[in-house]
């Protein structure tokens, strides 16, 4: 199951430590750009880690030991879906049959302590965004899945590594209108997973409309910075998904693939900056329309692989 | 087993595991004998009966060990009453597997009973649970032991009236009254289709052994197979089947609602399970069918949790939910059976079997959590709730990982036997082209349908009791329970955490119920090669070490002793309990995404005026199958009967009449 400990796994893990705070930077800058500004560093995310790993912290006198835990459980399960998935090289350090279920699931545990601990403020706002979230979900889910299932049905793999691997090339050739469905709806998933326009609007200032950032109000210092951390690592996690999904080629050089794929992975932050430079939040009653729409494609997809011949 | 001798601490006492499971069926349906002549008010007697049930289940735990060592023994057969007729006990791969947690459930329940339900607290109705509760394990432990239909349908029968009777423990309430007759109703219709199975059985083979049936592919045996569904589905409460399900779990004492949940509903899926070894082989329909009826009662059943407000129903709706979940696997088995792929049908029934244990575990360890809250609260509305994490840790914690065990997350139990399931279901891609087969996969994508929902109504469930801040006087004085009430919850929290971890050690169990049930069709494969556990349980260990360094590094940098303030509500000053999220806001948007099920009820307060005064919201989801379906038709044939009521009279001569008829009418049909 594991590979042996290659050049590639040392890669593999830097790159997911390293790399997940600059894809914050990249749609920064571009939303800036957007705006006519100049806009933060790129790197603002690791100086703004830094600062809130040396702050202290304050908590609220309601919260309990979930509180302080939650944003550990968050990060830890993002850490090890990123060991999951496949980045610049097409093995993972953690590749089995099977992975993709872990995938899902671990992203839930993940949502399950974020969500308890902003229950456990008893503040009506945070509750707010826990249900918002637990909602979403809900829908999101079912998306992620069906796209399993159009990518394992294409290249008869069962392991993340196997999914996004060199089968996925020739799986281009058979299947392309059915993967082009599921790239259009997982890019969906990533920015309502993440929380990004037009679902939710990491910038807003009204905690009436936010999901994510109303559920995190309480935390401060280490601990958030610790969410601050777990949430760009979901982002890298789901982008990496897309990019190789998108770009499953493998040129021979490893060192070029790397490349590749860190300049994809830039790529899709800016995407996602101009999106949501260039589409205003939705009324929250209307998400669920939005996603039952990339459900529907999704499946469209599904039942075009399973009818081909 | 092979090559494996036990270590002569002791000398094996000279008789075969099914004596002895025998003596431990009979021993723990009359442990409650003692209260009888103990006084109404003796906790001495209660703990004497729940002593003799514990060693009763140790003696069957025992049994189920001989079993293992010993390699297979003859049936334990003895004449029946009736000529010719021998009944018996046997163990098979299968029978043993669900006697395990029988066993374990049906004790801790016992033991949490005697400070639960104490009796000097419940003189009226002490001794009956004590003597019903012996009753309804010893024939849990003789149903799954049952070599034939006569052993099988005495136990059942015996089974569904003491649990009838414990439902009615509290039969001053209303509500109780109610909820035991139709617990009663919905059994006998399934006691009615399990006479109907049997007797087909016997039509057919000329014996009521459980064995191969002779001829299979004919109509009548159809007709064994919907009624085993229909029959047994009805025990198990898979939807629309369910209605008695959840006022039965409510209103019952919480330690019996956890045997109730955690392993009676079980023996529904023992029926269904045991059935299927009848056939040689099955039809793909049947399997494609059996799938989509799990995937419905997943789906609906996680749906009409998310919208309860009381904690119990919300739980029993869970039941529902997890037999879904447990039937999709039998589905997938199933289909695996009919186009002869040897890996989907081991990873459906393992991953069937596995979450019977799973939920018979978490999910009575949820029924003792919410026991416990209720004792220190005093009521079932979670609304009310809130905060109770500080006056009850040990609940609280051991709630949270019934919690995130039933959710099927990582690293626990419910993880585990999903993660069998959807891998079977991902399987199935791999089925021929055109194949109708293939079709089962779309179950995956609802699988984690569910999986959200569950996440979604756990996060309500625990956030609302346990975290925030009390939303009434009686939550903020409730009390932690005492160490009777604790220890159960602990150990079936620590065999959630062990399945999770170490999933491997379950799979010698597996695969003798997977061949005990599929025989051939299975090979000689084993759960080990077919599924990653090892990979779990270095995946566990990853995520232990991650969790112990992220939580250090927040010690480290001071956590502890960070000062605390109020919690910021956006510049409110005075956030007060009632202004907290409640469960029913949390579940608000979901409730209204599947209202085209739930049917909610909404009673909206009539504003008017500029300054209104006092208003009044209320809003709750009834069963939909029970109000619009089960109570019109009953109404229906009610009243068809009443017109029967003519002929009843009273008038003995008329009676005299009536039967003098059938005499000739049979007479002449000679």
């Amino acid at each position: 199951m594991f590979e042996t400990l290659s050049i590639h796994t040392v890669v593999h893990v830097a790159v997911a430590l390293v790399f997940p705070p600059l894809l914050l930077g990249v749609i920064n800058r571009v939303k800036a750009h957007f705006g006519g500004r100049r806009g933060q560093p790129l790197l603002q995310a690791y100086f703004d880690l830094w600062k809130l790993a040396h702050k202290d912290s304050v908590f609220s006198e309601t919260t309990t030991w979930v509180f302080r835990f939650g944003p550990v459980v968050a990060a830890s399960t993002a850490l090890i879906a990123a060991m999951i998935v496949p980045l610049g090289h097409a093995s993972a350090p953690l590749s089995f049959a099977g992975d993709l279920i872990l995938l899902a699931y671990l992203l839930g545990l993940g949502r399950f302590f974020t969500m308890s601990a902003a229950l456990d403020t008893g503040s009506a706002f945070e509750g707010m965004g826990s249900a918002r979230e637990a909602t979403y979900a809900c829908m999101a889910e079912p998306v992620m899945f069906l796209g399993l299932l159009v990518l394992a049905r294409l290249t008869g793999m069962m392991s993340m590594s196997g999914l996004l691997g060199p089968e996925l090339v020739t799986a281009w050739g058979v299947g392309a209108s059915s993967l082009m469905l599921i790239l259009i709806s997982w890019f969906v998933v990533l920015l309502v997973e993440n929380c990004r326009i037009p679902f939710d609007d990491p910038n807003t200032h009204l905690e009436l409309t936010m999901i994510h950032e109303v559920m995190v109000l309480d935390h401060s210092g280490p601990a958030f910075g610790i969410i601050l951390y777990g949430a760009a690592m979901k982002l890298f996690v789901f982008s990496a998904l897309l990019v190789r999904l998108a770009f499953p080629v493998s040129t021979g050089i490893a060192a070029l693939d790397w490349v590749v794929f860190l300049v994809a992975m830039v790529f899709v932050a800016g995407l996602i900056g101009v999106v949501e430079s260039t589409i205003a939040r939705l009324r929250l009653p209307a998400i669920p329309g939005l996603l039952v729409g990339a459900g529907v494609l999704s499946l469209f997809g599904l039942v075009m692989v399973m009818s081909q011949r | 087993m092979t090559g494996w001798t036990p270590i002569p601490l002791f000398k094996r006492p000279d008789v075969n595991a099914h004596e002895l499971i025998l003596v431990s069926g009979l021993a723990a349906a009359a442990s409650g004998v003692p209260a009888l002549v103990m006084g109404r008010r003796s906790n001495f007697g209660q703990q004497l009966c729940a002593t003799l049930l514990v060693t009763a289940n140790l003696i069957g735990m025992y049994a189920v060990w001989r079993w293992w060592t010993d390699g297979p023994i003859a049936p334990l057969t003895f004449a029946s009453p009736f000529a010719g007729v021998n009944i018996g006990i046997a163990l098979d791969g299968i029978s043993a597997f669900f006697l395990l947690p029988v066993l374990l459930v049906t004790a801790l329940g016992a033991i949490y009973g005697t400070q639960y339900w104490k009796q000097s607290g419940h003189p009226e109705n002490g001794r009956r649970v004590s003597i019903f509760y012996g009753v309804m394990t010893g024939a849990m432990t003789l149903l799954v032991s049952a070599h034939d239909g006569i052993v099988f349908l005495a136990s059942w029968e015996t089974m569904a009236i003491a649990a009838m009777f414990l439902v009615a423990t509290e039969d001053h309430i209303e509500q109780t009254r109610k909820a035991a007759w139709l617990f009663i109703a919905a059994s006998h219709v399934s006691t009615l289709c399990a006479f109907g199975v049997f007797a087909i059985l016997f039509s057919i083979n000329g014996s009521w052994d459980f064995a191969l049936l002779k001829q299979a592919g004919t109509p009548l045996a159809l007709v064994l197979a919907l009624l085993a569904f229909f029959g047994f589905g009805t025990k198990a409460g898979i939807m629309p089947m369910h209605v008695w399900l959840p006022s039965a779990h409510a209103q019952a004492p919480s330690h019996v609602s956890a045997v109730m949940s955690g392993v009676l509903i079980k023996m529904g899926i023992y029926g269904i399970v045991r059935v299927c070894t009848f056939f040689p082989d099955v039809p793909l329909s049947w399997g494609l069918f059996v799938l989509a009826m799990g995937s419905i009662s997943a789906v609906l059943g996680v749906a009409f949790a998310v919208g309860q407000h009381d904690i119990k129903r919300l739980l029993a709706y869970h039941s529902i939910e997890n037999i879904g979940i447990i039937v999709m696997g039998i589905g997938l088995a199933l289909i695996g059976r009919s186009v002869h792929q040897p890996v989907w049908v081991l990873l459906g029934i393992s991953g069937a079997m596995l979450h019977i244990w799973n939920h018979a575990l978490f999910k009575s360890l949820l029924f003792l959590g919410a026991g416990s809250v209720i004792h220190g609260v005093g009521t079932r509305e979670l609304d009310v709730m809130g905060g109770l994490s500080k006056p009850m840790p040990w609940t609280a914690n051991c709630f949270l990982i019934g919690a995130v065990a039933i959710c099927g997350l990582p690293p626990l139990n419910g993880f585990v036997s999903e993660l069998f399931i959807y891998l079977g279901l991902f399987q199935t891609l791999k089925a021929s082209e055109g194949s109708l087969a293939q079709w089962a996969a779309l179950a995956a994508p609802a699988l984690a349908l569910v999986g959200a929902l569950a996440v979604a109504c756990f996060v309500k469930v625990y956030g609302i009791v346990f975290l925030g801040t009390a939303r009434s006087a009686a939550a903020e004085h409730s009390h932690e329970s005492g160490s009777m009430m604790i220890f159960p919850m602990l150990v079936l929290a620590g065999c959630c955490v062990a399945i999770g971890v170490v999933p491997w050690v379950a799979a010698p169990m597996l695969d003798r119920a997977a061949i005990a049930w599929a025989g051939p069709d299975v090979g000689a494969m084993s759960i080990a090669t077919a599924a990653p556990l090892t990979a779990i349980s270095i995946m566990a260990g990853v995520l232990a070490v991650l969790l112990l360094t992220g939580t250090s590094w927040l010690l480290m940098r001071g956590v502890r002793r960070a000062p605390s303030t109020g919690t910021w509500d956006c510049g409110y000053a005075a956030p007060t309990a009632r202004m907290q999220y409640s469960s029913s806001s949390f579940a608000e948007t979901l409730v209204k995404l599947f209202a085209w099920a739930l049917q909610p009820t909404v009673h909206l307060p009539n504003v008017t005026g500029l300054f209104p005064k006092d208003a009044h919201f209320e809003s709750h989801v009834d069963d939909t199958v029970l109000e619009k379906a089960v109570w019109p038709i009953t109404r229906g044939v009610t009243w068809l009967f009443s017109k029967g009521r003519y002929f009843q009279n009273g008038s003995l001569q008329a009676y005299l009449m009536y039967i003098l008829m059938v005499v000739v009418f049979l007479l002449l049909w000679r």
